[in-house]
């Protein structure tokens, strides 16, 4: 995770360090697609009728191999909305050097005040009202998010304790507030009490609260896809500005690089802790939020308590193979979610759709060596730079570990 | 509502978290941190479970006692072996190829459960693998009938052997040793300065990259044999796709531990206390009476744990060169 603070050689406005990242992570997805190919061509042997080689095509096609194809496109991508921000969340800590493994719980919290503001008031024939109880319960969703968040963050800053162990804690409570609140006497009004449904809670189409889609659920044959896309990209490129363009961001990535250098520089560590935990905590409750507040999108609240939601534990993935980057994290989710939605896609061809998961796994592996591919393409770059007149040709093998911005400053020394 | 339920409630809580907790600790004394402890236990799980069900299909192992808890014992055995080469990955990731180790960790918590369902559907036609097989140890289960009537009669002798397991013993006994063996041992100390200084165990001529592998390898097969152990123990030997973040909750433990065996196992002892409160509270009248729903015990030992971090702030027992790569030329 040595990355520099400032980017050094470029190409007009691409570094060549972007180009080399973006090759590294090219490489891992092929070779993870081959690793999935390979795992299709032998489990073919036990399946009748399984196919690898259209195995991999519907691989490669994604969500276009469906019955519809548009449907499925744009279930897509209202899938990937709420991955991104937990991505955002999980990479934003990392930047600043914590771990949040407490996405869930924060998301479970935004989900909660969200929902409150979105199914107890009332806006059925009032659109204007509707738009703004949205935005409301948007920010309530934030807010507890961020509240959330700031525990670990507090902990950690006045108590010393590890935030690994407080998020995996907070995530449990979380869990057990959110059916503790909509199992309340004073909010049975919340819950759908339709026959053939036990322990739901009723969806913001009936209170008229819900996401505006502004046509576009229609215009891709009644999928789920809604503005909250739009959010996400908007908040992504949000992040990249605070942590690059910023003097806020920049203390943040100086505390995640060293702690105590930064503490050294006079940066406020334990202020810069607490608020990477805030942004992160916030993030991930829009996660929750751009997810539920949809109108077709229920939730059980009574089996709440007994599992953590996948989407606070796949943003890992997500920040992971975007290398932490908050632009990169737009890219790996959509990525995730592309594979994914060829996962039911893949039984017509005798797979179930779990291989599918066994490839986004596979090359968030492989995602871990993409310093080593980035190595790998860096000995044409190195040789260029090294070749000038009257520089000597031999020069010490970089190891793996090194920035590699360390090296042009090496050959200039001499 | 005896006190003797509740104790073994407690230890069946216990046990899974303890070993496991365990297990994420060898692996941070060598120095790599072990996330992938969940993914570990799913598929140790998994595999011990097709193991005990193809063992009773075929039926190499009868239903009577004495066979059934020597299928358990081996069962045990390859959960252990199956975690231990699936924790390969996050060794080879950690060591040889430099990477994050974080990384690696995810991707096992991520492909353990793609890799069980779809074996599983391929296989056997369902994500949940139903293995029939019951370790239980009670007295109908006894060949010998004179101690069948003396664990029902002697409390004592009930105590440790009506409504157990075996698996009990086994992993308290190993915890006992392999703690012992990690702090007395000559390899123990040098695995353990591995995770201390590495560059500085290699100067002494320790294999630094041996004792890596050892000590991730160890922690797969601790963490392989703690989700049989679960799934045995507590979900009638049924394995499916999640352990319900059992892993997680033991790297909580390990840290909660201090790295430390002894507080790892005292810790764990509290946290499987305080949880079972959340299955038994309704039996016991104090607890009853007050108007506390179920959800306030369940919440409980995950607030206990935070409150007791609060109050004993220690000086972190956490190995120095965990998460680090081992290089060579950084000597």
């Amino acid at each position: 995770m040595s990355q520099s603070l400032i980017n050094k050689k470029r190409f007009g406005f691409i570094s060549f360090d972007s180009v080399r990242s973006f090759g590294a992570s090219l490489i891992c997805i092929l070779i993870g697609l081959l690793i999935g190919f390979l795992i299709m061509l032998f489990s073919s042997f036990s399946i009748d009728g399984a196919d690898p080689i259209s195995g991999l095509a519907y691989l490669f096609s994604g969500p276009f191999t469906a019955l519809d194809p548009l449907q499925d496109f744009g279930n897509m991508i209202f899938y990937t909305v709420p991955l991104i921000f937990t991505s955002l969340s999980v990479a934003i800590a990392y930047k600043t050097g914590l771990f949040n493994i407490g996405a869930p719980g924060q998301f479970l919290m935004g989900t909660m005040a969200g929902l409150l503001i979105a199914l107890g008031i009332n806006s059925v024939g009032n659109p204007v009202q509707g738009v703004f109880v949205w935005i409301l319960a948007i920010v309530a969703g934030g807010v507890a998010g961020m509240l959330w968040g700031l525990i670990p963050g507090f902990l950690k800053v006045f108590f010393g304790i590890n935030e690994v162990i407080v998020t995996i804690m907070t995530n449990w409570i979380a869990a057990n507030v959110f059916t503790w609140v909509f199992s309340l006497d004073g909010l049975k009004g919340m819950v759908n009490t339709a026959s053939g449904k036990t322990g739901y809670l009723i969806t913001t189409s009936l209170t008229g609260n819900s996401t505006p889609d502004l046509g576009l659920g229609a215009l891709t044959h009644n999928s789920y896809l809604d503005i909250g896309i739009f959010l996400a990209i908007i908040v992504a490129v949000l992040i990249w500005l605070l942590l690059n363009k910023t003097t806020i961001g920049f203390s943040m990535r100086a505390c995640g690089l060293n702690k105590f250098s930064a503490r050294y520089a006079g940066i406020n560590d334990k202020w810069n802790i607490v608020l990477a935990m805030a942004i992160a905590g916030a993030l991930a409750g829009f996660a929750g939020v751009s997810y539920y507040l949809h109108a077709g999108i229920e939730i059980q609240y009574q089996s709440v308590y007994q599992k953590l939601p996948d989407y606070g534990f796949s943003g890992i993935a997500g920040a992971f193979l975007a290398n932490c980057n908050p632009i990169g994290c737009i890219f790996a989710a959509l990525f995730i979610r592309y594979i994914n939605a060829s996962g039911t896609n893949l039984v017509s061809v005798g797979y179930n759709r779990y291989f599918a998961d066994i490839i986004i796994a596979v090359i968030i592996y492989l995602a871990g060596f993409t310093s080593f591919f980035k190595n790998l393409l860096k000995i044409h770059h190195k040789n260029s730079v090294n070749s000038q007149p009257g520089g000597k040709a031999k020069v010490p093998l970089p190891d793996d570990s090194k920035p590699e911005t360390e090296k042009p400053q090496k050959g200039e020394i001499r | 509502m005896n006190i003797t339920f509740i104790i073994h409630a407690t230890i069946l809580c216990m046990i899974p978290l303890m070993i496991v907790a365990l297990a994420g600790a060898f692996s941070e004394h060598s120095g790599i941190i072990n996330l992938g402890l969940d993914g570990e236990m799913i598929f140790g799980a998994f595999v011990g479970c097709i193991f005990c069900r193809e063992m009773i299909n075929g039926q190499v192992f009868g239903a009577s006692t004495a066979s059934s808890q020597w299928l358990f014992l081996l069962g045990m055995i390859v959960g252990a072996l199956a975690g231990a080469i699936f924790s390969l990955l996050l060794s080879f990731s950690a060591i040889n190829m430099k990477a994050d180790q974080t990384i690696a960790g995810t991707a096992i918590n991520m492909l353990a459960p793609a890799l069980v369902s779809t074996f599983g559907l391929m296989f056997f036609n369902s994500e949940r693998i139903v293995s029939r097989a019951s370790f239980q140890l009670s007295s109908s289960v006894y060949t010998n009938a004179d101690f069948a009537t003396a664990i029902q009669e002697n409390k004592i002798l009930g105590f440790f052997f009506d409504e157990v397991y075996i698996s009990t013993y086994i992993v308290i006994a190993l915890f006992i040793f392999l703690s012992i063996w990690l702090y007395k041992s000559k390899t123990g100390t040098h695995m353990r300065s591995c995770g201390e200084h590495p560059q500085a165990s290699a100067s002494v001529g320790i294999n630094v990259v041996k004792m890596r592998y050892l000590g991730a390898s160890l922690s797969g097969a601790l963490a392989g044999l703690g989700g049989f152990v679960y799934i045995a123990t507590q979900t009638g030997t049924e394995a499916e796709s999640s352990v319900g973040g059992l892993g997680f909750l033991a790297l909580a433990i390990m840290i909660f531990g201090n790295w430390n065996p002894l507080w790892i196992a005292l810790g764990s002892l509290l946290f499987g206390f305080v949880k079972c409160l959340g299955v038994v509270y309704s039996q016991i009248p104090l607890l009853a009476s007050l108007p506390l729903p179920m959800y306030f015990y369940n919440m409980l030992p995950y607030v206990i744990v935070l409150i007791v971090l609060i109050l004993t702030r220690k000086k972190s027992g956490c190995p120095k060169a965990e998460g680090i790569p081992y290089d060579v030329s950084q000597r």
